[in-house]
């Protein structure tokens, strides 16, 4: 269509090139929080995330060996060795925290405890003292140096693989598996029933059922919060799973049903004469025919529900965390490390990747589904 | 016992009670009740099937008016009590009501919340209507909508995390790590800002998190809209000889207002709830309360349930001409 009158390809330039920016303003922040996940706190601290594919200077505490590896050469005491096992590039460097630029690669520093030190650039050092080297440790020397771009899978191995270091989140993601789940299952059925009667059953008062409905969607989830916290309190469940996958299932049933029988109610009607006439039962239509030819909209409603439920921070918060802090979810965890660890990107960047990956991997691959339910859910 | 092992027991005991209720109470009501043979038959089959819609219904009647419709009274009642020490309620009018009128605090979040209430939806709404034009006239069009749409599937909370790293403030003279202050001092700022903590301008950098979120769904909503657009009006405007931004503003725009209102509301009602956002940056210090927060604040921190109830009511007061605006549209579609 754009060929019609003439379009000029400027146009379709200064669009893609729209688009482009768009995305690429979208995508930033997202990706600027991935590649933190893949860096170490030094670098993370030293340089921003869109300096990591370059070398980055860093200011390095390393320590010489110590006097029990000093050679007599002559009559000068010798330490020699590497500050690190790889090169290094070092721009400058001292032996004082306090003046940790002091010399410059090759230059000669005084020790306190008498003798000599030289660092070169590519890391090498030597000691030289006419009397022999004591004590127990060896010299600290400061570089700063050019090291080179580097991702890492360590924070990922700290977070996932060892109990210390996961600071909960673990525990975490699994306790998030353990809300979801049955907070996705169970409404389905339960809506997918309802749906099917508000959509293909004649009874007085179904039209005033499906506008109460439709009021329920909007209903904010605060004004349930004190209520039914007080009923589960006063019936005994308190606070625990029971409580937060009843919650759960109440909150989503308004768009499930919803969803669910705007779409039953498209579904061909003769299929379902043609049952009813051949004899089956309600229940025999439904469990035959609807259910399995409702499927896309099922998809979409699970995908929703598992998105909203895996995401939710105030529900896990009001029904489900207690001051035990064994059942913790990892919205909530990673709250708390934002209090705790608020300087630690490196932490902070993984824990959250570690809870978004889920939900990403369930919109890259049932994105369909996802567009499909919100054309149906927006009330037109 | 193991949660996991309670969740799995929990999904069977859940699935199976539901199909079991479902598959029985029918069995019941057509064999036991009104069974469909002897001299009534035809009779107990029409009564049968009265009863049946509200077999179908009863679980989800149960759950929506204990989980939804219960709540709400509920708490207009409790807005109007308060705790007694040692248990109990005691009948205190409207005394919570004029309690928060008296706080600051609330004030301060009911003008962030009209705040937010005009710039994200209006902001969410521009973007995705742009995104949606411009992504249906290229190629690659499918690949950038649903890059736009990612940030839809990240929780509040993790999109809290990526925003406070854009955010981030570093001493000044050394390397800034935050892109937004580096950019600040690329363009020749001096001090880097935290920028969280600028009274009234935090506000809008907490909005970028929610616009960045929800443009993505007004993009597929808008963007459906417009391809179901008769193509003969444009065609006709092109032949017109109407510009591509007249086209647009003239004549697309004003064939999906409808759909434009609909985002708009749903977007609406997402920001009067918004609650993650505010918990995780900034808990509504530096002036950037909330009201979703100043509840949670009045019932958690200070535990007062009463002050709590009448920050709610005032919430559900804000959705209420959605919800009935929304339930004439659905009236009015349904005949």
């Amino acid at each position: 269509m754009d060929n019609i009158a003439g379009t000029k390809s400027t146009l379709s330039w200064v669009v893609n090139i729209s688009v482009v920016v768009l995305v690429v303003l979208w995508l930033f922040p997202t990706v600027g929080l991935l590649i933190s996940s893949f860096r170490t706190a030094d670098q993370i601290a030293a340089s921003g995330w869109w300096k990591a594919p370059f070398a980055t200077e860093q200011n390095l505490k390393l320590r010489a060996a110590g006097p029990e590896v000093q050679v007599q050469q002559g009559d000068l005491y010798v330490i020699e060795g590497r500050l690190a096992e790889e090169d290094l590039d070092i721009s400058v460097w001292g032996i004082s925290s306090r003046a940790i630029d002091a010399y410059q690669p090759g230059e000669v520093a005084e020790l306190k405890k008498g003798g000599t030190i030289t660092v070169n650039a590519d890391g090498s050092y030597r000691a030289e003292n006419t009397e022999e080297f004591t004590g127990k440790r060896g010299q600290r020397i400061f570089v700063t140096a050019l090291t080179p771009a580097e991702l890492t899978l360590e924070n990922y191995q700290n977070m996932l693989l060892s109990e210390e270091t996961s600071d909960g989140m673990v525990k975490a993601f699994f306790n998030t598996l353990t809300v979801t789940i049955p907070a996705t299952v169970i409404p389905i059925l339960i809506a997918a029933f309802a749906a099917y009667a508000l959509a293909w059953m004649d009874f007085p008062g179904r039209a005033i059922l499906i506008a109460v409905i439709v009021g329920l969607l909007v209903v904010p989830l605060q004004l349930a919060l004190i209520p039914l916290l007080k009923l589960h309190l006063g019936i005994g469940i308190g606070k625990g799973y029971l409580g937060v996958w009843l919650a759960h299932t109440g909150f989503g049933l308004p768009l499930a049903i919803y969803l669910l029988r705007n779409y039953m109610a498209g579904l061909p009607r003769d299929i379902i004469e043609n049952a009813r006439v051949d004899g089956a039962s309600d229940f025999q239509i439904f469990t035959r025919i609807i259910l399995p030819l409702s499927f896309p909209a099922l998809a979409s409603f699970a995908i929703f529900q598992f998105l909203w439920t895996w995401n939710d921070l105030l529900v896990a918060k009001v029904f489900l965390i207690d001051s035990s802090g064994q059942t913790t979810v990892m919205t909530n965890q990673i709250v708390e490390l934002l209090g705790t660890r608020g300087g630690n990107w490196e932490i902070l960047a993984t824990a959250a990747f570690v809870s978004i990956s889920v939900p990403l991997l369930v919109f890259f691959t049932m994105q369909k589904y996802l567009v499909r339910g919100l054309l149906a859910g927006s009330v037109k | 016992m193991h949660p996991a092992l309670l969740g799995l027991i929990t999904i069977t005991i859940g699935v199976s009670s539901c199909v079991g209720y479902f598959y029985l109470s029918n069995l019941f009501l057509d064999k036991v009740l009104f069974p469909a043979r002897g001299p009534n038959a035809g009779r107990n089959i029409n009564r049968a099937n009265l009863i049946r819609p509200w077999l179908f219904l009863f679980p989800a009647l149960f759950a929506l008016g204990l989980y939804l419709a219960y709540p709400v009274v509920e708490t207009l009642r409790l807005s109007l009590t308060e705790r007694v020490p040692g248990g109990g309620y005691r009948w205190v009018g409207l005394d919570n009501y004029g309690q928060m009128l008296s706080e600051p605090k609330f004030w301060e979040a009911i003008r962030n919340n009209m705040l937010w209430l005009i710039v994200v939806p209006a902001m969410s709404t521009a973007f995705g209507l742009l995104a949606a034009q411009l992504t249906d006239r290229i190629k690659w069009g499918n690949i950038a909508k649903s890059l736009i749409f990612m940030p839809m599937a990240i929780s509040f909370v993790g999109a809290s995390v990526i925003w406070k790293l854009v955010y981030d403030a570093r001493p000044a003279g050394t390397d800034q790590i935050g892109v937004l202050n580096a950019l600040y001092i690329w363009f020749g700022g001096t001090e880097p800002n935290t920028w969280l903590t600028i009274p009234f301008w935090n506000n809008f950098f907490l909005m970028v998190v929610l616009i960045w979120i929800q443009t993505g769904f007004a993009m597929v909503i808008l963007s459906a809209a417009l391809r179901g657009i008769p193509e003969e009006t444009i065609e006709a405007a092109i032949v017109d000889g109407a510009s591509p931004l007249q086209i647009f503003f003239k004549i697309k725009v004003p064939q999906i207002k409808t759909t434009i209102l609909v985002v708009w509301t749903t977007i609406t009602i997402t920001v009067l709830k918004v609650f993650d956002i505010v918990f995780a940056m900034t808990n509504g210090q530096w002036e950037t309360q909330v009201l979703a927060n100043y509840m949670y604040d009045k019932l958690f921190r200070a535990n007062d349930w009463g002050g709590g109830s009448a920050a709610a009511m005032v919430i559900m007061l804000l959705v209420m001409p959605i919800l009935v605006w929304n339930v004439r549209n659905a009236r009015r579609e349904m005949r």
